[in-house]
């Protein structure tokens, strides 16, 4: 892998940020004077022309962009109008418990969909192919919120075996991380499944076969290492499914991490906690990215730098 | 109607002629589904505003304390849950349709244009495709709502965007691919205009994929949809929505479950049956799938 792909990767992905903090700021301007929502209708004349200037809204619109640019490079996005609070606190409160949910999730996606892909595609056609595509076309289709609550009714309500909703013990984690992972093992299956039925069918396959190769040796030795580069960044793209979908379960667990956040900010017009988490998604989304390119220039060497590579 | 779901195992594409029964049960559920939504609201026994307290939580036909007139039992206004049903699922069903074509129309004019007029026009699309598929949508989603309140125009507008960029890079490729071809290259030479070029000549051509695209997007909008609603950030009440009223069953989950599962049961159904059906189209559409 060379530097120079490494370097284009990376200039990528900063200017995709940039385009982001540059949307935020647009759109920002685009909801009107800050002043009209934020102070009541009745204050005097004088006492708007104070917080436009304190805000910095009597400059000039290339002024007030540049310092919006060089707060956010600092991680100031304001202070949330609920409590004053700084809005970065608040978010990186919540950021922990968001982690803690999605690493559980991607944990247990792997340690599901890899081994029931590879089954699968060596037995295809028996009965653990039928279940591992039917789970993968339920996952796919099933909504992360109805699942939850289906969840939440049959073990917390009927069953009495976990709490229904909350975070603290690991009990608390069960249903959420299970809501979560269903929908990316199914479709990781689904991908590992694919992508091995590839790999089986190319030559080099038979000539390990002709050597005497174990099964598991020619499984695991010969097929599995070619068919995780597929694999590989399928799971990048899960990260903002993933982000995605812990907005919808941490609210139907009551998980008080920072989807929950949003949504609460979202209701309240919070703009600032609001545009925070958005700049904080894409600095997450855009490191799974880089990352992911990385991990594909570094395990598959025919990458080469200048080819057009678009997303997925 | 759990047929369909216990039947799944049969849906794998299969490479012989006639349709698997989980596909046919899926495609007889869609069309009830959309008798529904075009009708349903004509049909319905009550408005579905018409709340009678003396009949609040009241379960459905199958339990002894369910109350005649109202089959699938009332909410916590003595609200009739089918009415409201019928009602959510036009809504549901309608933002679904109409932000998949919008989507779509875009996604694929914007594909056009960046085949056709390359250098600058094709690196602004494909930068706008690669900046939104980078994105989470439902975040998008939640910011624009944020910053500019909830309004029903915009949440259909928003509809429309998720998943245009799609559409924009499967039709940029198709149809850089197809400009090359003979039929092209003689419609061109004869002198026919661009719109008639792509619109009456390639964009038949390409059309397949395209509509594979269609089925994929279309459940997918519904679980954006569904989704904002539920955490009460899409369709508002008096309007009903499946997502929201699922969002407000979830609080009587204790003693009036139906409340929820009864909606989250419409949104399941409808989704898994267009995902098994387009994996059938898909199948018969490109006949090398495995």
């Amino acid at each position: 892998m060379s530097l120079r792909y490494v370097v284009t990767k990376l200039l990528r992905a900063l200017f995709t940020l940039w385009l982001v903090v540059t949307f935020v700021f647009v759109v920002l301007r685009l909801t009107g004077d800050p002043t009209d929502q934020l102070l009541p209708d009745d204050v005097s004349p004088q006492i708007v022309d104070y917080y436009r200037t304190a805000w910095g809204l009597d400059r000039p619109l290339w002024e007030q962009y540049l310092r919006y640019v060089q707060a956010a490079l600092q991680g100031d996005f304001g202070v949330s109008f609920r409590n004053n609070d700084p809005a970065l606190d608040l978010i990186m409160q919540r950021v922990p418990k968001t982690l803690e949910l999605g690493a559980a999730t991607i944990l247990a996606a792997l340690l599901i969909g890899i081994p029931l892909g590879v089954l699968a595609a060596i037995w295809r056609d028996s009965w653990v192919d039928r279940i591992t595509m039917t789970i993968s076309v339920l996952g796919f289709s099933m909504p992360n919120f109805f699942l939850g609550i289906l969840l939440i009714l049959l073990f917390a309500l009927q069953l009495r075996l976990l709490p229904s909703s909350g975070y603290g013990t690991w009990a608390h984690m069960i249903m959420p991380v299970f809501t979560l992972a269903t929908a990316f093992a199914g479709s990781l299956a689904r991908f590992t499944r694919s992508a091995m039925l590839e790999v089986l069918s190319r030559d080099y396959m038979r000539t390990a076969e002709a050597e005497g190769a174990s099964l598991s040796r020619r499984i695991w030795l010969h097929a599995f290492p070619n068919a995780a580069i597929p694999v590989v960044t399928v799971v990048g793209f899960y990260v903002g499914a993933i982000i995605g979908g812990a907005v919808v379960t941490e609210n139907v667990f009551a998980w008080p991490g920072v989807g929950r956040l949003l949504t609460s900010a979202v209701g309240d017009r919070d703009l600032a906690v609001v545009q925070g988490i958005v700049v904080l998604v894409a600095m997450t989304m855009v490191t799974a990215n880089l990352l992911v390119d990385l991990a594909y220039g570094w395990l598959d060497p025919r990458v080469r730098v200048g080819a057009r590579e678009r997303g997925r | 109607m759990t047929d369909a779901v216990h039947a799944t195992p049969r849906a794998k594409p299969k490479t012989g002629k006639g349709m698997p029964l989980a596909v046919a049960m899926s495609a007889a559920f869609l069309t009830v589904i959309c008798l529904v939504a075009l009708f349903g609201p004509a049909l319905a026994p009550h408005d579905y505003e018409e709340a009678n307290l003396l009949y609040r939580l009241k379960p459905p036909f199958w339990s002894a304390l369910s109350v005649d007139g109202y089959l699938l039992g009332t909410d916590k206004l003595g609200r009739d849950l089918l009415s409201r049903l019928l009602l959510a699922t036009q809504v549901s069903i309608a933002l679904a349709v109409l932000g998949t074509l919008i989507g779509a129309v875009l996604g694929t004019f914007l594909g056009i244009l960046a085949a056709h007029r390359g250098g600058i026009v094709d690196e602004i699309v494909m930068t706008m495709v690669d900046w939104q598929a980078a994105m989470p949508f439902l975040i998008i989603a939640l910011a624009v709502l944020a910053f500019f309140g909830n309004n029903f125009y915009l949440f259909l507008a928003l509809m429309g965007l998720y998943g245009w960029e799609t559409y924009a890079r499967l039709t940029r490729g198709l149809v850089l691919a197809a400009r090359e071809q003979g039929y092209a290259v003689a419609v061109r030479a004869l002198g026919a205009k661009p719109s008639r070029l792509y619109l009456g000549h390639i964009l038949p051509n390409v059309i397949g994929p395209l509509i594979v695209q269609l089925t994929l997007n279309f459940p997918q909008t519904i679980l954006l949809e569904t989704s904002l609603s539920f955490l009460g950030l899409g369709i508002q009440p008096p309007l009903a929505s499946l997502g929201q009223m699922l969002g407000e069953g979830r609080d009587y989950l204790l003693n009036a479950w139906y409340l929820a599962v009864i909606p989250g049961a419409v949104i399941f159904l409808t989704t898994l049956s267009m995902c098994l059906v387009g994996d059938w189209i898909r199948s018969r559409l490109d006949p090398t799938q495995r």
